[in-house]
């Protein structure tokens, strides 16, 4: 017997298992994503790739949470989501996940702060703890001068390291982002994207990055491409 | 949390400023119309349950005879009994309307504690024949003073009637009607002898003051009873009951005030329901997002609530506070049809009462859609 000496698999974070979505589009069901199934490892930065339409948005929902399967389940670390209540999901997703939207999604009428500060107030910490992580999530992600500025005074890059300071502080087990720079210049695109893998580098947070652009998923350790709604397999090296 | 509330309240100013001044303007007429229907109940706030009135089961304009009133006095449990007449004189101009009472002055004070007099004026007045009692407040409409000579044209009775003012009585409580004119039913009896024999020596109607409330019913029932197929029969009733049959007359004009002071306040529900409905719409994508990190339908509920309350509120508060400056508007034209116009805890209460109940109403809807919405759907692409 050989002693196996390839490298320790990192436990999984994720595992779908044939996934099945689709809408009802008049009388006609619509199938949106079909028999996925994906692993994600823990501290891993995954890039979920693939044309308009291939339900990229739709499989990044499902994972963190926000929309229900129709089939297949989905454990995230050992729970099995999918039957989770809606109750029970708000809370789940307050802990676990951690999203970033393309359009930033920011609060106008609240500060950097105050918008970093949002996801605290569904949790135990007291006000100087929650000033505290703040503060901490803001130096981060390089903005802790302009805690006081409201979103319109941000730059779109600016906004979105707030969106990522939002996203991180509760410490979730996983990042959602959609398209996090597909509203951005390039310059400030690269900035998120360092951005995000100092955060999976440094801090072993796990992201998922869904995207078009393929210099963004190359900051990605791994790729895997939609098309149609269904995963294509892991060495496809077929363009989309 | 407040903090993302009042921000909200406070992001389309002008928006939230119209909302509030239209809420503040709708509880400012709701409790104006309400005060006018408070004073219109006004006498049956102020009666009391110890006096009665006996006027001819006719009508309220055919008098009695005043032989009735040994007749009256003498049963058990009556322990007063005064009488009035209605005399409707015109002060220069038919337009300087004011309630005027040709009534037996000292009985009448007996009976109505309410009117208070200082001893030396209720002698002054019950030594001159032509002397009269007016409210404060009739005193300072027309700015009458006492040892002022009043000269009233009858139209009722003919003839013209010279008065001294003897008297200014105030009211003992808020609700005593301080816009009458008394003077000694003699005089106007002595006038009538002479100028028309066949209307002389008759009453209004008599006032009884009974010993107790519990005396109200029997002795009203032994007063009818006693005139019963007699030339004038009577109808007894308790002045609340008597102040209520005059309400009765008007009460349709009561009930459409009633009916649009609701109007009103309907109207600016819809208001402020439409200013919620359309702030919660802009924002659904914000309530998503909220909900993207665990927020809960309630916190959003709370958030919509919360805007809504504020709106309401302050809007409420601001239309209450408004009563207090225009209630003193329009009595100088008003209090004397009214008498009274008790701006009430009741009515300013019902008022805020009422902006709250809007508030919580305007938030359902909006707060029920926050509730419902669907995170993937209210994040889908911009446009
Ligand atoms: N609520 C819905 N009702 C009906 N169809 C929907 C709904 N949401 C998404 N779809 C459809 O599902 C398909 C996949 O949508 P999805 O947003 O996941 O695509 P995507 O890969 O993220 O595209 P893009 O790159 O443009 O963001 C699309 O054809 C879309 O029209
Ligand atoms: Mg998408």
């Amino acid at each position: 017997m050989t002693r196996e000496s390839a490298p320790v698999s990192p436990a999984p974070l994720v595992e779908i298992s044939h996934l099945y979505k689709s809408y009802r589009r008049g009388s006609q069901d619509l199938v949106i994503l079909q028999d996925i199934s994906l692993t994600i490892a823990s501290g891993e930065f995954l890039a979920l790739m693939g044309p308009s339409g291939s339900g990229k948005t739709t499989l990044l929902n499902l994972i963190a949470g926000l929309d229900a399967p129709d089939k297949g389940h989905l454990i995230v670390k050992g729970i099995d989501i999918t039957r989770l209540t809606e109750a029970q999901l708000a809370s789940w997703r307050a802990r676990e996940v951690g999203f970033i939207f393309q359009f930033y999604y920011l609060i106008p009428v609240l500060t950097a702060f105050e918008n970093v500060e949002l996801p605290l107030l569904l949790t135990p910490l007291n006000r100087r703890e929650r000033q505290e992580h703040v503060d901490l999530a803001l130096e981060l992600v390089g903005l802790s001068d302009r805690r006081q500025h409201y979103p319109s005074q941000l730059s779109g890059g600016q906004q979105q390291r707030v969106a990522i300071a939002r996203a991180l502080i509760t410490d979730p087990s996983i990042i959602a982002a959609d398209e996090p720079t597909g509203d951005l210049d390039r310059q400030s695109a690269n900035d998120v994207l360092n951005l995000l893998s100092r955060l999976n580098q440094e801090f072993n947070k796990t992201i998922i990055l869904v995207t078009h652009d393929p210099e963004a998923a190359s900051h990605a350790a791994r790729i895997r491409r939609l098309i149609k709604g269904q995963l294509l397999d892991e060495n496809d090296r077929r363009q989309t | 949390m407040f903090k993302l509330i009042w921000r909200n309240t406070v992001r389309h100013p002008l928006r939230a400023s119209l909302t509030v001044l239209g809420m503040a303007v709708a509880v400012l007429a709701f409790c104006l119309l309400r005060t006018v229907v408070t004073a219109w109940y006004g006498g049956v706030a102020a009666s009391s349950p110890v006096r009665l009135i006996t006027r001819n089961a006719i009508s309220l304009m055919a008098p009695l005879p005043m032989a009735y009133l040994p007749r009256i006095q003498v049963l058990a449990g009556v322990k007063e009994v005064a009488y009035a007449y209605w005399f409707e004189g015109t002060y220069i101009d038919p337009k300087h309307f004011f309630p005027q009472f040709a009534v037996s002055v000292s009985r009448l004070l007996d009976i109505y504690p309410e009117y208070l007099i200082s001893p030396d004026q209720k002698a002054a007045l019950l030594r001159d024949r032509k002397g009269c009692a007016i409210g404060r407040k009739l005193a300072a409409r027309f700015g009458w003073r006492l040892g002022d000579s009043i000269i009233l044209q009858g139209t009722i009775f003919p003839g013209e009637y010279n008065f001294n003012v003897q008297a200014i009585y105030t009211g003992r409580d808020p609700s005593t009607d301080e816009t009458q004119f008394f003077f000694h039913w003699d005089y106007l009896n002595e006038k009538l002898k002479k100028i028309a024999p066949e209307r002389a020596d008759k009453v209004g109607w008599f006032f009884v003051q009974v010993a107790s409330p519990g005396l109200a019913a029997p002795v009203s029932e032994k007063i009818d009873a006693m005139f019963k197929n007699s030339l004038a029969e009577t109808l007894t009733e308790t002045e609340k009951a008597f102040q209520l049959s005059f309400i009765a007359m008007t009460e349709a004009i009561l009930v459409a005030i009633q009916a649009v002071s609701w109007v009103v306040i309907g109207v600016i529900l819809v208001v402020l329901a439409n200013t919620m409905a359309m702030s919660a719409r802009e924002r659904l994508r914000e309530y998503a997002v909220l909900k993207t990190m665990g927020f809960r339908p309630r916190h959003l509920a709370g958030l919509i609530l919360g805007e809504s309350l504020i709106l309401a509120l302050v809007g409420g508060l601001l239309g209450v506070l408004l009563t207090f400056p225009a209630i003193h508007l329009f009595p100088a034209s008003l209090e004397q049809y009214f008498g009274v116009f008790p701006l009430t805890w009741a009515t300013l209460s019902l008022g805020l009462t009422i902006s709250l109940g809007i508030g919580v109403l305007a938030a359902t809807l909006p707060a029920y859609r926050a509730a419902q919405i669907s995170i993937a759907e209210a994040l889908k692409k911009v446009g």
